[in-house]
């Protein structure tokens, strides 16, 4: 089992005909086959979109999400248009009904977000990111730009705000044995779609998930959120070991670091309440962003 | 981006937000001039400076005086006297550091008599993933304070994207304020006004601390905070031309231009690392075992030889750079382009520090044969713990 993605989702490409939606798309259908079915673009519909790799696929481009979607069955897009455009996608693919949207684009204006946030609780699509590298079941399935060489089939789930450092979780478990069910990285805007805790809930529930390593950052309180929800969750029998980590020990407070979410303010927001949040649900916190690894072995072993 | 008090005042002025008549001045001479149009007879000179605690602050030089960075006039000698006093001074307050802020504009304005001082402010609530209004019967007053000690008062107050500011919410905020008569009056039709200039100008945060209740129970604005969402410039142009350069590190000015997300630190080791959960992880690995980042720097997905080659010459540019690490896992970013953008940089400005270079991910297999193939002393990492631990040692070492 997985969560989120597997090898029968068929996803759509909004933005597919750009520089980063082809070399993302190509990658993602050399990755296992991973079904992408279709590409979407205003000017464009009827065209064939071709892939320069090896396996030369070619995609049909339609002139709007809603008609990608009725001659597809995808369920799934995932979005590569540039900022300024990339709300209007999203509203776009919620308003087509598709189940399942990942953003990956960078750089949304947080007040589009706030719309798209909006129209996101009047639907029943879900959202992953923005500003984030998508969702990867090992060998089903790749959304959005996470490496597929370093992923293995396994137990561990994994979530987390910030996209290089859910490959090193990734690459670390590999190296580990471990492996993972599914991998997914949230994005690091301050107004997303899908939050720590929607992830958590279906870790929890997947059967195949055995541990979960929880990602988090500066800024915002979603991962005291989380670690609030996990203790209620914990009181019900619903429990797996957790390995955690927070990135910006070291940010100095009121500076924006690189995500537009990561910014100590007001006093909230920094690494250490956090840490204390995770500890105080029972998440073991690596001390090293090079120790999720090991961490985990070491908890699953019982030391 | 941040921008000054007068220019946040002229802006929410434009909305029709009730502001007192003021004017910034660049040189003392124009002190006397602009007092005298001002007509007094109680003026308010304000140094502007991106920091706030101005009023408590303390000026660095002596020939400034005793008093803070917010002065109350009552003749145009004193205007005069003030302005030649803290032009070009450096006024540390509690959120410069030690260093202070030279003071290259000041604002002089109409005195206000004061009734009541309240808190407002406008930003994006993560929780509720809303533009929201906090607001505080507690004005003039440090407002992470009044949130450790007073919680209760505090409200917050989410605004629906698609409703606007509702009669519903107006009157709740004006409950929360306290505010009664014309003072309600003005209430209501504010709200409204600074949510619009909120969301249209694209706002990060809005906060006028304080907002006045003046003797004659007529709202007026204070001080006034703006910051604007940086992901959104690209459609406020207006907005760009309030930029002022003089208030920013100039690393960071030069990362701007490449699009690099840059932010100046006081450490000896230079960081160049793709994402910025890794980047911050990056300088909190250096820091566990021992040693300090002289910078957070994401180069960002996608990005190119020229952009990778300008991170390089921004890192080298800090006198403080001891030593740097390459932290790369690429995902949308490819090891062989960094490792081309790393070897193109170092052809151009020369490599006089130790240099740890660690790739992972798309294309590792080119980018490592790139580094290794070059004649540069450039020292090969495995992974995150091997790398931080070469570039402390080799610093240290050095």
């Amino acid at each position: 089992m997985s969560i989120l993605v597997n090898k029968d989702t068929k996803i759509i490409v909004q933005g597919l005909t750009g520089k980063t939606g082809t070399f993302h798309t190509e990658q993602a259908l050399n990755y296992f086959g991973t079904k992408m079915v279709a590409g979407v673009h205003p000017k464009k519909g009827g065209e064939t979109w071709s892939s320069g790799v090896e396996c030369a696929a070619e995609l049909p481009i339609f002139a709007n999400v809603k008609e990608a979607k009725d001659a597809t069955g995808a369920t799934a897009s995932v979005i590569y248009v540039p900022p300024a455009g990339a709300a209007a996608a999203i509203i776009e693919a919620i308003d087509a009904g598709v189940e399942f949207i990942t953003c990956i684009t960078e750089g949304i204006p947080v007040v589009d977000m706030v719309k798209v946030k909006q129209r996101l609780e009047n639907s029943d699509s879900r959202l992953l990111g923005p500003n984030c590298p998508g969702v990867l079941t090992p060998e089903e399935c790749k959304i959005g730009i996470m490496p597929g060489s370093i992923f293995k089939k396994g137990s561990v789930g994994i979530v987390s705000r910030s996209g290089t450092l859910t490959y090193e979780a990734v690459f670390q478990t590999t190296n580990e044995g471990l492996g993972q069910t599914t991998a997914v990285g949230i994005g690091g805007d301050p107004v997303k779609g899908t939050e720590f805790i929607d992830v958590l809930d279906l870790f929890l529930d997947d059967p195949e998930t055995e541990s979960i390593i929880m990602i988090g950052e500066i800024g915002g309180s979603a991962e005291e959120d989380a670690a609030e929800w996990l203790k209620e969750q914990a009181k019900k029998g619903r429990k797996k070991p957790m390995v955690g980590f927070i990135a910006g020990r070291t940010a100095p407070p009121g500076r924006t670091m690189g995500h537009a979410g990561a910014v100590i303010s007001g006093g909230k927001g920094g690494a250490e309440d956090k840490i204390a949040a995770m500890e105080s649900a029972g998440i073991r916190v690596s001390p090293s962003p090079a120790s999720l690894g090991t961490t985990l072995v070491d908890l699953l072993k019982g030391k | 981006m941040n921008i000054h008090e007068y220019q946040a005042k002229a802006l929410l002025k434009e909305y029709g937000a009730p502001v007192a008549d003021g004017l910034p001045i660049f040189s003392a001479d124009e002190a006397g001039a602009v007092a005298e149009k001002l007509g007094g007879p109680l003026w308010v000179v304000k140094s502007q400076i991106h920091a706030g605690g101005r009023g408590k602050g303390k000026f660095k030089e002596e020939s400034a005086g005793e008093k803070g960075g917010v002065r109350l006039a009552f003749s145009k000698e004193e205007v005069i006297e003030f302005v030649g006093q803290m032009l070009g001074a450096t006024l540390v307050t509690n959120q410069t550091g030690e260093a202070g802020k030279q003071v290259n504009r000041i604002y002089i304005e109409d005195g206000a008599d004061i009734d009541r001082e309240l808190y407002l402010s406008i930003l994006v609530d993560r929780t509720s993933g809303r533009v929201a209004f906090v607001v505080s019967t507690e004005g003039g007053m440090d407002i992470e304070a009044v949130a450790e000690e007073t919680p209760d008062k505090i409200l917050t107050v989410p605004i629906n994207p698609d409703a606007g500011v509702t009669a519903d919410n107006a009157i709740a905020l004006c409950d929360a304020l306290k505010l009664e008569g014309t003072a309600r009056d003005d209430g209501m039709h504010l709200f409204p006004i600074l949510y619009k200039a909120f969301v249209e100008k694209d706002m990060s945060l809005l906060e006028i601390n304080p907002l006045i209740v003046m003797e004659n129970q007529r709202l007026r604005v204070l001080d006034a905070k703006v910051s604007f969402d940086g992901n959104a410039l690209f459609r406020h142009p207006d907005v760009m031309a309030l930029r002022d350069k003089t208030e920013e590190d100039a690393k960071e000015i030069e990362a701007s231009k490449y699009d690099l997300a840059y932010v100046a630190l006081d450490g000896n080791i230079g960081c160049m690392v793709n994402g910025a959960g890794l980047a911050m992880a990056t300088m909190d690995i250096i820091k566990l075992y021992g040693a300090e980042p002289a910078n957070f720097l994401d180069v960002g997905g996608g990005a190119s030889v020229e952009k990778v080659t300008a991170a390089f010459k921004i890192i080298t540019s800090d006198p403080n750079v001891k030593g740097i690490l390459v932290n790369i896992f690429g995902g949308i970013m490819r090891c062989d382009v960094i490792a081309q953008g790393v070897l193109t940089a170092v052809q151009e400005v020369g490599l006089e520090v130790p240099l740890v270079v660690r790739l992972e991910g798309t294309r590792v297999e080119e980018g490592k044969k790139l580094i290794a193939e070059s004649d540069l002393n450039v020292i090969p990492a495995d992974d995150l713990n091997d790398a931080a631990q070469k570039i402390v040692a080799a610093v240290k070492g050095a």
